[in-house]
């Protein structure tokens, strides 16, 4: 029988393996840690010994890391599969997920929250591996969030929708914290459960956190349900105005939050009008903005330059991002002064957000 | 025999990989290519294919009463980043990866 659980470590970066040696290495359970630079290597080392985790970059030459995790689940479907990469796109992290690993970190993320991860790794190497199921579930936010209560965990569930984030913190089958955009407790709450879709994970449990929601679990589902169902389908119209009411006082505090100048979102031409938030003349905007990317997309086809992602502008008054979302346009007009490196991800949440 | 060989060679031009433009070409205001960069390669069509849509989205925009300083059209693979030039404009075109992007 293993007395200590070994951790081999995948990265094509030697000086990152040894930092996170150093690192890991000072983990209570005290592993033993293994590394490699080139995927071979690694599935070698997997071949010859017994791993309980491997933890792999995505970025590598020759076979790159989701390579190497699909023949890994393949090959080895018990071990557990950590990916810690600097590459900042959820789509990756979404493949990740769809690949079974147990979790996806940022490298930036590491550095800044190690303890964090640490602790995750420690509870991933805790883990009984003979007991319990694993797998990719397809389970509405409400049957897991009933799953964790009456499993009675303690666990934070990280909900992953796109560029957003939320977080919701249990003990003991308890909720007790909700967190996303700038939002907490049960107004977070309430925001977390009208997500349609999305990826989870589980972090360790955070305790000492500040509690924020005291009401019951099934008090807060039951409201948010039919909160959700009265702004689908209004019975009365004061129940039609507060919906509305609501929506737009979200729109506004989302606009503000994210410091952009204003927000057109168009749908298909002859499919409704478009919606504007800090500027006139939307129907020219939103004109120019469903243009501009057919235009884009017709020359991508031409050239075969793949698909589309966004447009970005800068006029003379305004930084501008032209993103699709769906089947409608967006267009976010940002100041001057903002970052142009951050102005994609902002859109992308921004616009994530707006029709949720 | 000559009617499978010329199957073959007709499928074997299909199926050839086109390489992304690199370079920077300037466009005068009619669309026609003043200057390029560009390897001769590339097919001539394409490139002014590139020059017509991006005046296009400039022309558009002075119409929508937002005139634009310059435009980056980020696709999967290419990088696309223009300037408008007094009616014209500078087209950048870099091909882009997975690889290329740099990490956070």
């Amino acid at each position: 029988m293993e007395s200590t659980h070994k951790i081999l470590i995948l990265d094509d970066d030697a000086d990152w393996l040894e930092l996170c040696r150093e690192i890991f290495s000072r983990l209570p359970s005290r592993p033993e840690i293994r590394t490699a630079t080139a995927s071979s290597r690694a599935l070698g080392l997997l071949d010859s010994e017994p791993f309980r985790l491997l933890i792999c970059d995505l970025k590598m030459p020759r076979m790159d890391g989701l390579q190497v995790l699909s023949v890994v689940r393949r090959r080895f479907p018990g071990l557990r599969t950590i990916v810690l990469s600097g590459l900042e796109d959820e789509e990756f992290r979404s493949r990740a997920y769809a690949l079974g690993v147990d979790l996806f970190w940022l490298k930036s993320d590491m550095q800044q929250d190690s303890k964090m991860f640490l602790d995750c790794i420690e509870s991933l190497l805790g883990r009984d591996s003979d007991g319990g199921f694993r797998g990719i579930q397809s389970k509405g936010l409400m049957d897991i969030i009933q799953m964790e209560c009456l499993s009675r965990s303690s666990t934070v569930l990280r909900i992953t929708r796109g560029p957003l984030v939320a977080k919701l913190w249990f003990q003991e089958g308890e909720l007790f914290d909700a967190e996303v955009e700038g939002a907490r407790g049960e107004a977070a709450f309430r925001r977390i459960l009208a997500w349609k879709s999305g990826t989870f994970e589980n972090l360790p449990a955070e305790p000492d956190r500040e509690r924020t929601i005291t009401r019951p679990i099934n008090a807060l589902l039951l409201e948010s349900a039919q909160a959700m169902d009265e702004n689908a389908n209004p019975a009365t119209e004061t129940q039609f105005f507060d919906a509305s009411h609501r929506k737009l006082t979200w729109k506004l505090s989302l606009l503000t939050r994210e410091g952009a100048e204003f927000v057109i979102s168009a749908p298909p031409e002859g499919h409704g009008e478009p919606e504007a938030f800090g500027v006139q003349a939307s129907e020219q905007l939103a004109g120019w903005t469903r243009n501009s990317l057919e235009i884009a997309r017709r020359l991508g086809e031409t050239i075969e330059a793949g698909p589309l992602s966004h447009i970005a502008a800068n006029g003379m008054e305004k930084q501008l991002t032209v993103l699709a979302h769906g089947k409608k346009s967006f267009l976010v007009g940002w100041p001057l002064a903002a970052d142009a490196n951050q102005l994609l991800e902002q859109s992308k949440k921004l616009v994530a957000s707006w029709d949720s | 025999m000559g009617f499978i060989k010329k199957l073959a060679r007709l499928f074997r031009s299909r199926a050839a990989i086109r390489q992304l433009p690199v370079g920077s070409l300037t466009v005068n205001r009619d669309g026609q290519i003043i200057t390029s960069t560009v390897s001769s390669t590339y097919p001539k069509s394409l490139l002014d294919e590139i020059g017509h849509e991006v005046l296009a989205l400039f022309r558009e925009a002075r119409a929508a009463q937002l005139p634009l300083a310059e435009v980056s059209v980020h696709f999967g693979s290419l990088l696309i980043t223009a300037r408008e030039l007094r009616g014209g404009t500078i087209i950048f075109l870099r091909p882009q990866s997975v690889l290329s992007q740099p990490p956070n």
